[in-house]
């Protein structure tokens, strides 16, 4: 079976910063080596920031973990270099059916909106990502970038100073100590480190466990999201089967709350429980299994000075609607660029606190989302039950229904509506490309738009004029400029501008709008320039 | 004649489902059956017209709508 997860991938070896006699200093340490702290690296290293990742562990996580991935992080992951061997690997769907009861009371199709180069998520082990994360990494340090990675170095201890932060590093040869200028955690919802800050991490306990197996079928079982409410071989609760590649089918099953997590874990009880399930006949061997109980908490601030917090360790969601690795990713998109910046002393510092307003407002909306899912999934009292239960009635009969099922909703970028960084809408364009949106891609006579406008400010111009360059107080902007002519499906058109004839947006690194106008204007371009780097 | 509407129709449809929810925290079952027929009543005056009401009473019973 697959035995990538039991493999070091990034094996414990000496360092020659072990035997330092003072603490080496570094730009930037990331600590984890998960999903995020990988692409967090990744993202400095290719911008030619000096980065350490270091993780107490040497081998991608056991276990399918995360397994839904969406359309804007494998738009990030495309900017990362690491794309491709996810749409190999990947499971595309877009048949749903849901059960309630002994019947299935609907199916769905997804209609995806055509015109992007992503499809709307796929499903893939945590593991694989992983695995392409590591491989991109030892593909930067070919090319001479500037990434290490360190396994089973442990943080056992962090101090905090002004300009600097230092810790503390267990290893299998003893300890050593680190400096670093900046400090990102991305040590999951347990994080160590925050505990060693004694920060808050407050929010919502949902009384409630699941069983998650995967499980490598033989059967050809179709290509589909099954979601059961009410199961008759699981009464009163919930169970879900989702397809992954190599054969592995991931099952979630709600247990309730007064269980004995040993007794359940042990195959012997896990295996009728999947038999009722899948049907006596259908052959079967289980690969994980683990139970999980969930929050939805956020820590109040993820920067704390030189130390940030993103991903799980910053902020953490229930599993419906696959939104924790899907916006660590998004985390640290926002975040890269910025840093970046300071570092270079291209920004002020200040800039880092609009990552904290920005994934903050994104936190939030995640975390209602995902609230709401397992509200209707797990109805806590009497009434949400018999509301949830006659929605499901409803939804066999009528199609109105339908949308108020809720077994989680899909991950779309967030929208940072408010943030400081941006300029005033100032184009009658369309809502969804307004400032603060993620920018939607859409294809051009030659490939797509959004790898035209990756990791740097872009001036896009759609049938108007502009300088080719604006360099404003050390921030370069390199124009991009499209023509209605260039726009075979009218997907550029319908994206950027609506019923206006002319567009001039100017796109952050992460691929965020930050302002938008009709036509070109050098005083308030320059403005917005600035104001999307944090100095007005 | 108008006919009682069973495509999806409410804007923000999770937000208006979590509000309904919501006006159910910390009643007790007596207080919030009392609230849905409260409801249904409010519900029922808006839209006023005997056809779709009629036809609404069909659809909640999941009886065929004539």
């Amino acid at each position: 079976m697959n035995q990538i997860f039991e493999t070091p991938m990034y094996a414990y070896s000496r360092h020659a910063d072990q035997d330092a006699t003072t603490p080496p200093r570094h730009k930037v340490i990331v600590v984890g080596a998960g999903p995020v702290g990988l692409a967090a690296a990744i993202d400095l290293a290719q911008q030619g920031i000096e980065v350490v990742v270091i993780d107490d562990n040497d081998r991608v996580s056991t276990g399918s973990r995360a397994i839904c991935f969406a359309k804007r992080p494998l738009e990030i992951l495309d900017r990362l270099g690491c794309s491709a061997p996810m749409i190999d690997k990947g499971v595309l769907w877009n048949t749903g059916k849901v059960f309630f009861d002994k019947r299935q009371v609907y199916d769905f199709n997804l209609q995806e909106e055509g015109g992007h180069a992503f499809p709307a998520f796929i499903n893939l082990q945590q593991y694989y990502l992983e695995k392409f994360l590591v491989d991109r990494v030892r593909e930067l340090q070919a090319e001479g970038a500037p990434i290490d990675i360190r396994g089973r170095n442990k943080v056992s201890a962090v101090g905090t100073h002004p300009n600097h932060v230092t810790i503390e590093i267990d290893t299998p040869e003893g300890s050593y100590n680190l400096e670093a200028d900046w400090l990102i955690a991305c040590d999951g919802a347990n994080s160590p480190l925050r505990a060693m800050l004694g920060k808050d991490f407050v929010g919502r306990v949902f009384e409630d466990n699941f069983l998650i197996a995967d499980v490598v079928m033989e059967a050809d079982f179709p290509s589909e999201r099954w979601f059961w409410f009410d199961p008759p071989f699981n009464k009163g609760q919930s169970a879900l089967l989702h397809k992954q590649p190599d054969g592995v089918w991931r099952i979630d099953l709600q247990l309730g709350w007064d269980i004995d997590k040993d007794h359940e874990k042990k195959p012997e009880n896990v295996i009728p429980r999947l038999k009722a399930m899948l049907g006596d006949d259908v052959e079967f061997e289980l690969e994980w299994v683990s139970i999980y109980t969930f929050q939805c908490r956020r820590m109040e601030q993820f920067r704390h000075n030189r130390v940030i917090f993103a991903g799980d360790a910053a902020h953490q969601v229930s599993p419906f609607g696959a939104r924790g690795a899907n916006s660590g990713l998004q985390d640290t998109d926002n975040l890269c660029w910025k840093l970046k910046l300071v570092i270079n002393g291209d920004a002020p510092e200040s800039l880092l606190d609009s990552y904290n307003t920005e994934r903050v407002w994104g936190a939030d909306e995640n975390i209602q989302n995902s609230s709401r899912s397992t509200d209707f999934i797990t109805p806590k009292s009497g009434m949400s039950r018999v509301l949830r239960d006659a929605v499901l009635d409803l939804s066999e009969k009528f199609e109105f229904a339908r949308p108020l099922v809720n077994s989680g909703r899909l991950s779309v970028p967030c929208t940072y509506d408010g943030s400081p960084l941006n300029s005033a809408d100032a184009l009658d364009g369309p809502d969804r490309s307004r400032p603060g949106s993620a920018c939607p891609d859409a294809p051009l006579t030659e490939g797509f738009l959004l790898p035209k406008l990756a990791g740097k400010f872009t001036l896009l111009t759609i049938d108007a004029d502009a300088p080719d360059v604006i360099e404003e107080d050390g921030i370069t902007v390199t124009r991009l400029a499209l023509s209605l002519k260039n726009d075979p499906t009218l997907a550029l058109k319908n994206r950027y501008l609506g019923e206006a004839t002319s567009g001039v947006y100017l796109i952050r690194p992460d691929q965020h709008v930050a302002a938008r106008r009709p036509s070109f204007d050098d005083k308030l371009f320059r403005a917005a320039i600035r104001r999307a780097t944090g100095k007005e | 004649m108008s006919d009682l509407t069973l495509t999806p129709n409410i804007d923000g449809a999770d937000d208006y489902y979590a509000e309904l929810l919501a006006m159910h925290d910390g009643l007790s079952r007596e207080e919030s059956d009392a609230l849905n027929a409260r409801l249904v009543l409010v519900l029922s005056n808006h839209i006023g017209n005997r056809t779709v009401l009629s036809q609404a009473l069909a659809a909640a019973a999941l009886k065929p709508i004539k």
